[in-house]
């Protein structure tokens, strides 16, 4: 069964885990420069044009891995060795284009960019296109490519251009840290800053959950990931680890449902907070908007909070599919409830750093949420809940939700309500394609997940958002 | 005086929500609502045997909503302060 979906995972991952296991073994100081060598050990480069390179690029993932620039608040930086610096034309044409005379390209370019030459070969005018990509799709041929850098492509808030000398950069005054270029570069020249050191040294330091106990709050999406083992081999994996106990970021979910729908019928109209790209994009790009964001922490903030408060002595890691997180456990009112985040792929390497193989070990078991908690880890998740906890609250408040997939319809609906042209008094925003599954630190992404996330929630003691919080208060 | 009722997953699928509201019945019963509060906790660390409290520095296992009343009765009222 598959542990990554790319190549670039599993290099990541294999960084990550070195790093872990050095650490655990108070090893990581004279151990550290050896790990690009460990990892690339022969003459022959597989990836770049000498070993040489390979293991400088290695040893920037291994300074990510610890924690990377500090001196950079955002948690997503570019290796900018690492960078292949692609080309980055937009639309052109390529030597496929035949020169035929039905010139659909042209009749579809809204922008008269397309011109012909003399053997009527389509030439596009750079100052004209606008990147929209009809000619692309009509070309019978399929001449017409996008050389748009797949870092730039992938990120929908236009955070990246290029340095001087053509690597990638990211503004950080509007990158929204949701990962989508992270994942989507085939170079891996962008990463995201890792925490495990810091988990690891709570690990330690909790002695074994004598010193204090270490909490591990795990997000829904969880259902669709590690599906080589069984959930329960993966609580019982992470407690290994040596977590005191496991417990449902969908608990915090159902909290944040009822409390949520209390809000809308109040105010009138909300967006929602769980995610923190979409309440960091409104920031950056709608701050008008900022006022209509629910004022609930998101799921994790909030259940993390409720354990804080009945065990003082709790220290609590989250471990999600999100590397945005990694940005909001650092916010002041975030921050004195999460001590640290991981994400999938920095638990498999955790896993495997202590050769601990999950599908050997027992299962133990996971429930604290409801139905509706759980299906938060997906579009239209949150807003299913919000309804159900409007229902179950007895209130005839008519929620008009629309669910916005992915951070370019967020934009949309956004821009809508923004001049009151919206229609509906409830955006549910999720800066990933397909809402927490589609998250940049998720092992795997598939078509999948969303039905996995389904059947994990229906799987839940508690059928309603009532039940799971009532034995709470 | 508090008592906290284990809602980790292993005692939240051993029923301890059974035993929450059976808890807050005894409590109006015997007219402690004043004198002992009732929480939650998430995981007291004995899975295994069953639903979990902590009262002060005791753990007590094995609840159930049915012996509910007759534990706390031997081995939580006589703790109980004024």
């Amino acid at each position: 069964m598959r542990k990554f979906d790319t190549k670039v995972q599993y290099l990541k991952y294999k960084v990550l885990r070195e790093v872990a296991r050095a650490a655990f073994n108070d090893k990581l100081l004279e151990t550290v420069n050896d790990i690009p060598k460990k990892i690339v050990s022969g003459k022959e480069p597989t990836m770049r044009c000498c070993v040489y390179k390979e293991r400088a690029i290695l040893s920037e993932r291994v300074k990510l891995a610890m924690g990377g620039d500090s001196s950079n608040p955002n948690v997503i930086e570019v290796i900018d060795i690492a960078c292949d610096e692609c080309p980055m034309g937009g639309y052109e044409v390529t030597n496929a284009c035949r020169g035929c005379i039905a010139h659909r390209c042209e009749e579809v370019c809204r922008k008269g960019a397309i011109t012909f030459d003399r053997n009527q070969k389509a030439h596009i005018d750079k100052t004209k296109c606008v990147e929209c990509g009809m000619c692309a799709k009509v070309c019978p041929y399929s001449a017409i490519a996008n050389y748009k850098r797949p870092c730039e492509n992938a990120c929908k808030v236009g955070a990246i251009s290029m340095n001087d000398d053509k690597s990638a950069k990211i503004s950080n005054d509007k990158c929204i840290a949701c990962g989508a270029c992270v994942y989507q570069c085939p170079f891996g020249a962008i990463m995201d800053k890792s925490y495990i050191l810091n988990v690891i040294d709570m690990i330690k330091k909790s002695e074994n959950n004598t010193k204090f106990r270490l909490y591990a709050v795990v997000a829904p999406s969880i259902s669709s990931q590690f599906t080589y083992a069984k959930l329960g081999q993966v609580i019982t994996g992470i407690k290994k680890l040596g977590f005191f106990s496991v417990v449902e970021a969908a608990l915090g979910a159902d909290m944040v449902a009822d409390s949520e729908a209390r809000e809308l019928e109040e105010k009138g109209f909300l967006t929602s907070s769980c995610c923190p790209a979409f309440v960091d994009y409104i920031h950056k790009k709608f701050p008008d908007m900022v006022k209509h964001i629910s004022h609930n922490l998101s799921p994790m903030a909030t259940i993390a909070k409720y354990i804080k408060e009945t065990t003082p002595d709790a220290k609590i890691v989250f471990i999600g599919p999100c590397t945005a997180k990694k940005m909001e456990f650092k916010k002041p009112e975030v921050h004195p409830w999460i001590d640290s985040v991981l994400t999938f792929e920095e638990l498999q390497a955790l896993f495997d750093s202590r050769d601990i193989d999950i599908t050997t070990l027992e299962e133990d078991v996971l429930d604290n949420a409801s139905y509706f908690g759980r299906i938060f880890a997906r579009s239209g998740g949150l807003t299913d809940a919000v309804k159900q906890a409007m229902k179950e609250h007895g209130s005839d408040f008519e929620v008009k939700p629309v669910s916005c997939d992915g951070i370019e319809q967020c934009k949309f609906a956004l821009l809508k309500a923004s001049k009151n042209v919206l229609g509906a008094n409830f955006i549910e925003g999720m800066a990933c394609v397909n809402g927490c599954i589609g998250g940049a630190g998720c092992l795997t992404h598939g078509d999948k997940n969303k039905a996995e996330v389904d059947k994990y929630g229906k799987e839940a003691m508690e059928k309603t958002i009532k039940d799971a919080i009532s034995q709470l208060k | 005086m508090e008592l906290e009722v284990c809602v980790g997953s292993s005692c939240h699928l051993k029923g301890s929500q059974d035993v929450i509201a059976e808890l807050q019945k005894i409590l109006k019963k015997y007219e402690l609502e004043d004198v002992v509060t009732l929480k939650a906790s998430f995981c007291l660390g004995r899975c295994a045997q069953g639903v979990t409290v902590r009262s002060d520095d005791k753990l007590i296992t094995g609840f159930t909503p049915e012996n509910a009343e007759d534990k706390f009765l031997t081995e939580i009222y006589p703790f109980v302060t004024f």
